[in-house]
């Protein structure tokens, strides 16, 4: 057994890498894409370390420095590198930690709506008849919505908070991936292979998930990156209004929200936040392009 | 000589849903055929595109149920309609595709592909699995090397005898050939149809063989089976119906048969000076 799997792993590592490599090759074409994957990387090495990083607590408030201006300002200081907010709190320390929150908001709530849009739209494009149109008619309830407003409703409901916001905009987001897997499913469903496991036995669920779905994941890894961004953006959006992170978290959106009486008068409180955001965005943006371009089989048919 | 598939008043309708400018109506893709197979004998069945040869060979593969009339697999009867197919019957017959490049998982390895139906329908140990498949991989012309490496990595003769390895993985009794070499070029069909003609006699098999290519077909089969329009027109051995085409669909079937001999590449270029 051991044997086996020692020669298996020794065998499919060429197969693999040679895929990797392919991927890479397509996904390096694109410049703006691997300038994304790097930041990208950049902000999950800054999350990861953001103890390490940032020069001060997040929540300190340094009452003898309200309000001070960022290093290369009149009047800056050179311990609070980037200013400090209404209440005296380091800037930079906040932004930093914020790249915690933003992150683990994309990846749970990309994470959420992927598994469960996938299970549904699976099922739906396998079985179709009733099921799939109970499944795409709710879908379609949901997508009717304009986004924001219907993560907004939800939240009312089930109270502010970034876990509240993030099962939110999950539930928001899910049509996409439902509709992207029923799609995938159906035209996956009459191909040959899925007959030919149909032929030696295979079950509904086998098939569903074991032979189909793996055909499947291209698109839907593109649009888990969108909706990554997006995700980011709606938290955002959410803490701006009051209905995601609270304070003191220093989440970006929230961050944003507290400084707004200062728009016109200390910009740094208002806009580095803003710009962060906004990076972070576009970056993860530009990375799913590359995917996209890397990974969908009508740009790419080898 | 046992009988190994018998079909009797096989029937196929499709219903074609009418909607707001159509009348729904009812396409006979199949009407009442019936013959047989002994065991170890190719039964081939023949006939243009859209003749209803296919949908009898998914009717015989028990993917699709007939409307009507019987299917017995070794004298028992099969309805998969009413649900009675036990993994027993399902290991008795096994399909093997026109096309190689849609019919292996891309994303399974080879060695994934040929134990499945193993895995899926026997409690037997790993490494035995892989035993058989390798026996199996090698039976067919390729090599163990072959076991980890991925379908895109093969050329399109070399994934029908894989996929030709996974319909034996079970042991099947029948194995219905769909057209198995229509996708590959002139000298891989000729290698093919060796192996699966090598394969019959070690093991026994008994195949039902859908093809629209007649000199294929001489050369493989035992009887033959002539459809057209869903009926058969003409069924009896095979020297019977090549020698003495009753049916006049058969007689311009063999008519349009392109022929490659000397004698008639000569007589063609005669005709061709004299004109």
């Amino acid at each position: 057994m051991s044997q086996a799997a020692a020669t298996s792993a020794v065998s499919t590592d060429p197969s693999r890498r040679a895929r990797l490599a392919e991927f890479w090759y397509y996904f390096s074409e694109n410049r703006g894409a691997v300038i994304g994957l790097v930041f990208f990387i950049f902000l999950v090495l800054l999350a990861i370390f953001a103890p390490l990083i940032a020069p001060h607590d997040p929540t300190q408030q340094y009452r003898d420095a309200v309000l001070v201006p960022p290093v290369w300002q009149e009047g800056g200081r050179a311990d609070f590198l980037l200013g400090t907010d209404a209440v005296g709190r380091d800037m930079l320390s906040r932004l930093v930690y914020g790249t915690q929150f933003s992150l683990f908001v994309g990846v749970i709530v990309t994470a959420l709506s992927l598994v469960v849009g996938v299970v549904f739209g699976v099922i739906a494009g396998y079985f179709r008849g009733w099921v799939d149109t109970a499944i795409m008619r709710v879908m379609d309830i949901i997508l009717a919505f304009p986004s924001l407003l219907l993560a907004l409703v939800l939240v009312a409901i089930l109270g502010p908070g970034l876990v509240n916001a993030m099962i939110a905009i999950s539930l928001v987001y899910q049509p996409h991936f439902v509709r992207l897997a029923r799609a995938a499913v159906m035209s996956e469903k009459t191909r040959d292979y899925v007959v030919a496991a149909k032929v030696a036995g295979a079950g509904h669920t086998r098939l569903m998930f074991k032979t189909i779905l793996p055909n499947c994941m291209a698109p839907l890894i593109v649009q888990a990156t969108l909706s990554f961004s997006s995700a980011i953006l709606d938290a955002a959006a959410l803490g701006f209004l009051g209905m995601g992170a609270q304070p003191p978290t220093p989440e970006w959106g929230t961050m944003l929200a507290e400084a707004r009486e200062f728009i016109q008068s200390k910009w740094w409180v208002v806009t580095l936040p803003g710009v962060a955001i906004l990076i972070t965005v576009l970056a993860i943006n530009l990375m799913g392009d590359g995917l996209r371009d890397a990974l969908d089989p009508k740009l790419k048919r080898s | 000589m046992s009988v190994i598939l018998e079909a009797r008043n096989i029937v196929r309708d499709y219903h074609v849903p009418g909607s707001f400018l159509k009348k729904a109506k009812t396409v006979h893709a199949v009407k009442g055929v019936s013959f047989q197979v002994e065991k170890g004998k190719t039964l081939a069945i023949v006939g243009e595109s859209g003749c209803g040869k296919s949908t009898l060979g998914r009717i015989l593969t028990l993917i699709d149920p007939a409307t009507s009339g019987e299917l017995l697999i070794e004298g028992k009867t099969v309805d998969i309609a009413k649900g009675d197919l036990t993994p027993e019957m399902r290991r008795k017959v096994q399909i093997v595709f026109q096309n190689p490049y849609g019919s292996l998982n891309p994303r399974q390895k080879i060695g994934d592909i040929l134990t499945e139906p193993l895995v899926i329908n026997t409690k037997t140990p790993a490494d035995e699995r892989r035993d058989r498949a390798m026996t199996l991989l090698k039976k067919v012309g390729l090599e163990e090397k072959h076991y980890n490496r991925y379908p895109h990595m093969f050329s399109g003769g070399q994934r029908q005898r894989i996929a030709i390895a996974r319909a034996l993985m079970l042991n099947p009794k029948l194995l219905v050939l769909d057209e198995p070499v229509s996708a590959l070029d002139l000298s891989v069909q000729a290698q093919v149809l060796n192996l699966l003609a090598d394969l019959q006699d070690e093991f026994q098999l008994t195949y039902v063989f859908i093809s629209h290519d007649l000199s294929v077909v001489r050369y493989i089969a035992d009887e033959v089976m002539v459809m057209y329009f869903g009926e058969a027109v003409e069924y009896g051995s095979r020297d019977e119906v090549f020698a003495d085409p009753k049916h006049s669909y058969t007689k311009t079937l063999f008519a349009a048969t392109p022929r490659a001999d000397v004698e008639s590449i000569r007589a063609r270029l005669a005709r061709k000076k004299a004109a």
